[in-house]
């Protein structure tokens, strides 16, 4: 899985602009996804890619549409310095994999290649053949994602 | 004991005694908020559960104020959406074009929001509702969806900073100059997963617009909500609009925080904060060489009726510069009503500005005031993101109604106090 690497404070307004939010269509959105930092999204990211970032990713507006646009792009994880809090309930709950971990944020480059083991937070550097840990998730968000996001969780009760 | 504001709110919901920071718990939910972006999301996402129950047709609100009055179908799609789910539901506080305002003005101006109160919307800036000694704080849509289900959801009980107020208010000093100020102290995410909470003797200083400004910018600086005590000032706002019985709460004389931030009124003066970031706050006077194409004057930050006020002293009798566009946007009818009634509106005309139906509108580069590229607006709403006002290469710089008007006035980034 490619990295792509951004800064800190990677705002929702730049995941996915407010001109974009009349509509629900997560292909849609996706073709959008990142263009106001990132032109050149859409068209590079290869279905599995990662998104490797700072401080604070997610910063901003509460739309669910931005892990949404990230998720149906194709990336299979963020891994940042640190996440907004809106940002990261809603990638939960809609099912996006993101991991805090300021070493890996830190060290991986854009396109190294990059492997994750989500059940013990392990990540490895192909590229620089370097190791990182993240916290794994807790339980009940295992558990969450397990039962398929917040409202097949919550069917199921 | 020794909680937090919001910690004992969150207790409260719970149905604990006590809680501490880091502890996860289910808390009921005295009321929940969308809009029409993340309604409708929300609304597909309850339909998809199969949900065919709200847990109170009264607690249930949903506003229209993003993209209305609708500026394409899409957007009229949308609405269209959230009516019918309405309708539905016998929704009880659905407010449409015509009684809807900005969401975080409006519910606190119709009493729909009270101290000790526990609220979440699906909307960043439900936050504002700390002024009035809520617990409120922004979600997504999907837990929108599940809470109108069911009428609760989870949280993580946040650890708290303490932001002690103290001094006196300058000349044309302004809530939105003292939280500018303060995010500039403490960076966009100097509050990440965090309480603000505003406390001390300075605080009798803060009107009750000040201090819905200042708890609705809690989350640009990372916040998970921003919160004042109860005092007169509140007591004062709350008559008449709040009939139903509620609880203040104080924080316990030791409750633990996990830092303190010293805020001397003193010395903040009138603040602008640059693009691209809520933090890179500067007083107005260093913007001279800042020329600017237009002035915002409006939000859920800053279009209340003083902050209509502020702007119509300063423009009162004097013109917008050549070359600048002034847009005025009321948060609410009731305030748009007030504005007509004061004589502010037509301070408005005179000066060169147009007066807008309420509208989120321009704040997220929706409608009524998008910028072209190379364009500088100074604008009272609360983000100045790449791209958020329109062209990525536009320029927003964060203001109060005063600093806006006067920079209207100029035609460059100016404090009030050189144009009067």
């Amino acid at each position: 899985m490619k990295a792509h690497k951004y800064g800190d404070h990677v705002d929702t307004d730049v995941i996915i602009p407010a001109r974009y939010l009349a509509s629900q269509d997560e292909k849609e959105l996706a073709l959008h996804c990142m263009e106001d930092i990132d032109k050149n999204f859409h068209a590079k990211i290869k279905d599995g890619d990662i998104i490797v970032a700072g401080l604070n990713f997610g910063c901003g507006s509460s739309r669910e549409h931005a892990p949404v646009a990230i998720k149906a792009s194709g990336i299979s994880c963020v891994i940042a310095k640190s996440f907004a809090r809106i940002f990261y309930r809603n990638a939960i709950n809609i099912g996006l994999a993101i991991l805090e971990c300021p070493e890996a944020a830190e060290d991986i480059s854009d396109g190294d290649e990059v492997k994750i083991n989500f059940d013990t937070g392990l990540i490895t550097n192909e590229t620089k053949n370097k190791t990182y840990k993240a916290e794994p998730f807790p339980e009940f968000i295992k558990k969450m994602i397990d039962d398929g996001g917040l409202m097949a969780s919550l069917k199921k009760k | 004991m020794s909680m937090t504001m919001t910690q004992k709110i969150l207790a409260k919901h719970a149905g604990l005694d006590e809680v501490h920071a880091g502890q996860l718990i289910q808390a009921k939910l005295d009321l929940t908020l969308g809009n029409d972006i993340t309604a409708p999301v929300a609304i597909n996402e309850f339909e998809a559960a199969g949900f065919d129950k709200i847990f109170d047709n009264r607690k249930v609100v949903l506003v229209m104020d993003h993209f209305t009055p609708n500026k394409d179908i899409k957007s009229a799609t949308q609405c269209k959406q959230c009516r019918t789910f309405a309708k539905r539901f016998n929704l009880k506080n659905f407010f449409d074009v015509g009684t809807m305002g900005i969401e975080h003005a409006l519910l606190p101006e119709q009493g729909l929001v009270a101290p000790g109160e526990a609220i979440i919307g699906a909307d960043s800036h439900t936050c504002t509702y700390g002024a009035v000694n809520a617990f409120s704080t922004g979600v997504g849509s999907t837990d929108l969806g599940a809470a109108m289900a069911v009428g609760y959801t989870w949280f993580k009980v946040p650890a708290a900073i303490k932001v002690n107020v103290t001094g006196k208010k300058k000349d044309f000093v302004s809530g939105k100059d003292v939280i500018l100020y303060l995010i500039g102290k403490i960076g966009v995410d100097g509050a990440l997963y965090k309480s603000l909470e505003f406390c001390g003797e300075g605080l009798k200083e803060l009107t009750m617009a000040d201090r819905l400004t200042i708890a609705n910018m809690a989350i640009e600086a990372g916040g998970k909500n921003g919160i004042f005590p109860v005092d007169d000032i509140t007591r004062e706002y709350l008559k008449g609009r709040v009939t139903r019985e509620w609880t203040a709460y104080d924080p316990d004389p030791d409750a633990e925080y996990e830092s303190t931030v010293e805020l001397n009124l003193d010395e903040i003066d009138c603040t602008v904060s640059w693009p691209h970031l809520p933090e890179n706050a500067k007083p107005a006077t260093e913007g001279k060489n800042i020329k600017i194409d237009q002035i915002v004057i409006g939000s859920c930050t800053n279009g209340r009726i003083e902050d209509l006020k502020a702007a119509a002293e300063i423009l009162k009798g004097r013109h917008l510069a050549d070359g600048v566009r002034g847009i005025i946007i009321p948060a609410t009818q009731s305030v748009y009503r007030e504005a007509i009634k004061l004589g502010y509106v037509e301070i408005f005309l005179d000066a060169g500005c147009i007066v807008s139906t309420p509208t989120c509108g321009p704040c997220l580069g929706g409608h009524m005031g998008v910028l072209a590229k190379g364009e500088r607006c100074v604008s009272t709403t609360n983000r100045n993101f790449v791209g958020r006002m329109g062209h990525t290469e536009s320029e927003v710089y964060l203001a109060s109604p005063a600093v806006a008007a006067a920079s209207g006035i100029a035609g460059c980034i100016t404090h009030p106090k050189e144009v009067l």
